[in-house]
């Protein structure tokens, strides 16, 4: 756990690092997320509990978003007369937005016969 | 007998006290989110995030010193970000063969996503600011805000749109893909991770790994696309 951790802060810290060097558009965490991926894909040996610790924080992902969600709520008056539009058009953005990806892709995966393999017991 | 009046002084000014409310809030909210079947009206995020405000209005805290508590939950993000290359290894052979899919579901979610805000926020004559900020909500915080002082947009204002899509879609995911009938977990999944962001992608993993898997992966396609398109369609949209 506490190695698998560690693990995690210095492929992040790589990924800060590697940003600043070629000026990446990307955050760090993206570029560490992108490191990660290489070391499980070449199978390089990353403390056993990595596995673990990676889906113990992930779990509580929502928890994570609990600060910023805060600190929005001060800068709602930010908005001020725009607000009520401003939610209006996000949610219409965003259901307009979800509906055309997954219809889009659940079509094509439709087409090329590319089937859901997601057991009916895991669905809500 | 202690002072209550000093105790509060005391802990109000240390960040024990509002790490422990974040955590604590969180806590309750996430075990009411599971009493109501993960209801997506129960989101554990808004519902915690509703409590804390009321509680720093009430005791009249100001944001920073909420702040130097809960910055100790926040920094975790990062980690949580490259934690997300484990899902996505483990459900590799799933990605491989929902490649082609992915991507042009990937365009298309992403062109609608930032042109149907823009256009509404034109049609609706909203201000330049507000219209700016809209154009890259359904990107990552980090990469919102950096796309809105590339575009001259105010990227604190950013920042409100990224969490208001965020939470909102956390919502309105589940209701809106039983209406549509769509039970690819996978598509379901890459919409609310595309459309949310980590917080969709949040909600998602309580849904099913699967479709957690592909919302962690729609998060980080989708912040880089809107990044690249974000410059190149404002000028056709604005």
């Amino acid at each position: 756990m506490l190695h698998a951790f560690a693990i995690l802060l210095c492929l992040q810290l790589a990924g800060e690092a590697l940003v600043r060097a070629i000026g990446s558009p990307l955050p760090g965490p993206v570029i560490g997320l992108a490191l990660l991926f290489a070391c499980l894909v070449s199978k390089l040996p990353l403390p056993e509990a990595t596995n673990e610790t990676a889906d113990g924080i992930l779990k509580h992902l929502s928890l994570l978003f609990v600060p910023a969600g805060v600190g929005v709520v001060q800068q709602l008056p930010l908005l001020g007369a725009e607000g009520w539009k401003l939610l209006a058009i996000i949610l219409v953005s965003i259901a307009l937005s979800l509906a055309a990806t997954a219809i889009t892709f659940a079509a094509i995966a439709k087409f090329m016969k590319i089937h859901d393999e997601t057991p009916e017991e895991e669905r809500r | 007998m202690i002072n209550l009046v000093d105790l509060w002084v005391y802990l109000s000014g240390s960040p024990l006290l509002w790490l422990t409310v974040t955590l604590v809030a969180y806590i309750v909210a996430d075990a009411i989110s599971a009493a109501c079947g993960r209801h997506p009206l129960a989101n554990p995020v808004l519902m915690s995030v509703v409590f804390i405000s009321a509680t720093l209005i009430i005791s009249k805290t100001a944001f920073p010193s909420y702040f130097a508590g809960a910055q100790f939950i926040h920094f975790l993000l990062g980690p949580a970000t490259v934690a997300l290359a484990v899902p996505l290894f483990r459900h590799l052979p799933e990605v491989k063969r929902m490649f082609v899919p992915m991507i042009i579901a990937l365009v298309v979610g992403s062109i609608i996503s930032i042109s149907s805000a823009v256009l509404l926020a034109k049609w609706l004559g909203l201000s330049k600011l507000a219209t700016l900020a809209l154009a890259p909500k359904s990107a990552t915080a980090a990469i919102a805000m950096g796309v809105a002082e590339k575009i001259q947009g105010d990227p604190a204002l950013t920042a409100v749109m990224v969490i208001m899509t965020g939470i909102s879609g956390a919502i309105i995911v589940t209701p809106l893909m039983n209406l549509l009938r769509l039970k690819n977990y996978a598509a379901r999944g890459f919409a609310a991770g595309l459309v949310s962001h980590g917080i969709g992608t949040a909600r998602a993993f309580q849904v099913n790994p699967l479709a957690g898997t592909f919302a962690g992966i729609a998060l980080g396609l989708n912040g880089v696309l809107t990044a690249i398109l974000v410059p190149l369609l404002l000028p056709w949209l604005l």
